[in-house]
């Protein structure tokens, strides 16, 4: 009777949408629907990070949304994986020379499964979030399993400085700045 | 000490015969949507997933709520089966969903408060029909004690056939169905996010998943005690109910809670009272 339970047969997602032209959410949606029912492989959409299990971001990470992101992934209990879904959650995508955009969601958290695609196809997102529900079990056993791309390890995205307005410098200051510093 | 057995029984299985039951209704519920739908066994998946979760909680309250929750729903259960008094029984059942109220009064979330305001508007709008229904069944057999209903010759449906129509609407309510999936609800994330349960996570969210499965199991053992005199006709009745449920959730809209209350204070508890005032004249 040793470790039975197995997480992948009921991961529930949280979807957060952080800069997202909304292409790779609407194809997320479409995923609950008839043609694809994720609920089937036991997935439900859920509106809460405290019952979820996958946190699912599409979108890049900027300024102003990187503590929203990271406040989202601390509230979910262990054990927990993440899901960067479409080119923009992976790099930041065509916002990445953006002055306000610090890039992809590995900026931020831990990401455990990319998901290419602009947006990405729905049997892809499926794909991917499956892949990340299989990590579960072995995330609950030991917390420090290997994910895609740790937040320590990032190569930081080069931006062009004329660009880019006194804000802080990298992701660490950026969220360590109060709101209203940055407005 | 047969009833003793029956009764433990009863409550051993319970939370088995209502994840079951639970997970049938997910399915069922998918394949009226045109989708093929989780496991049977999904429920099950869940709350043992759910229960290995990191613990993370508010306030210390909050799980001493979720279990209190748990254990009156236990115990209502197993006066069911003991053919206790229907009148403390109802009182053991109003504890218990109201420490889950409590238990969503006792964090700051707005959507937490919304659903617990909204599990005791549900309440005032259900509880009537229990009682009278409870006086109902004291008119038929003279006595309080649910006892007085298993040793009855006449099926209780017969006496009371409209309370049993307003029962229904408290089965509707209990189940967390449309048009009543006010207070907690996983269709209504952009409304209220989880309501009532928003702020339990990991194994307190377990707990109340469990307490849900007794929950189910007992308002379907409640149809049965409208039939008891012939099993087949009990079953038929429960699973009447069960997928007349899933047809209304499934064709219905989210309502408010005045509509409900409105709702519940006029077409329920007259159907109610007029069987009540029937019986009493009879």
């Amino acid at each position: 009777m040793k470790d039975k339970v197995r997480f992948d047969k009921s991961p529930w997602v949280v979807h957060f949408n952080c800069n997202s032209c909304n292409g790779c959410d609407i194809e997320l949606l479409a995923c609950l629907s008839p043609l694809y029912d994720l609920e089937r492989f036991g997935i439900v959409h859920v509106g809460n990070p405290k019952h979820a299990d996958v946190l699912v971001v599409t979108g890049s990470v900027n300024y102003r949304n990187a503590r929203v992101l990271k406040n989202v992934y601390d509230q979910m209990p262990h054990p927990k994986v993440v899901v960067a879904m479409g080119v923009c959650a992976a790099t930041g995508g065509v916002f990445r020379e953006c002055y306000n955009v610090l890039g992809g969601v590995e900026k931020v958290v831990p990401v455990d499964v990319f998901v290419p695609g602009c947006p990405s196809r729905p049997e892809a997102m499926m794909d991917g979030i499956l892949q990340a529900a299989a990590k579960l079990d072995e995330k609950r056993r030991n917390p420090d399993v290997p994910v895609a791309v740790s937040t320590d390890t990032v190569v930081r995205l080069p931006a062009p400085e004329a660009a880019r307005p006194a804000l802080p410098a990298d992701t660490a200051s950026a969220l360590a700045t109060p709101m209203e510093k940055i407005a | 000490m047969n009833k003793l057995t029956l009764a433990i029984g009863a409550v051993v299985l319970a939370p088995f015969i209502g994840g079951l039951i639970q997970g049938f209704d997910r399915v069922l519920t998918a394949r009226m949507q045109g989708r093929k739908g989780p496991p049977l066994l999904q429920p099950f998946y869940d709350i043992l997933k759910l229960l290995r979760k990191e613990r993370v909680v508010v306030n210390s309250q909050q799980i001493l709520y979720a279990y209190m929750h748990l254990a009156m729903m236990v115990l209502a259960l197993f006066m069911l089966f003991m053919g206790q008094d229907a009148l403390m029984l109802l009182f053991i059942l109003a504890f218990s969903t109201l420490s889950l109220v409590l238990g969503g009064m006792s964090v700051r979330s707005p959507y937490s408060r919304i659903g617990a305001q909204r599990e005791i508007m549900m309440m005032v709008a259900y509880e009537p029909i229990l009682i009278l229904m409870v006086i109902g069944m004291y008119l038929v057999n003279g006595n309080f004690r649910l006892q007085a209903v298993f040793e009855a010759e006449r099926p209780l449906l017969l006496s009371m056939p409209l309370l049993f129509l307003a029962y229904l609407t408290v089965v509707m309510i209990k189940f967390q169905k449309s048009p009543f999936d006010l207070a907690t609800s996983h269709h209504a994330h952009q409304e209220i996010v989880k309501g009532l349960t928003l702020e339990f996570a990991g194994p307190c969210l377990g707990v109340i998943e469990i307490a849900h499965c007794y929950e189910v199991a007992f308002f379907l053992g409640l149809v049965g005690l409208f039939w008891l005199s012939n099993f087949w006709i009990a079953a038929v009745l429960m699973g009447g109910v069960f997928v007349l449920s899933l047809l209304l959730d499934n064709l219905c809209a989210r309502l408010t809670t005045i509509w409900m209350f409105r709702f519940m204070w006029s077409v329920a508890l007259g159907l109610a009272l007029t069987n009540i005032v029937w019986l009493y004249w009879h």
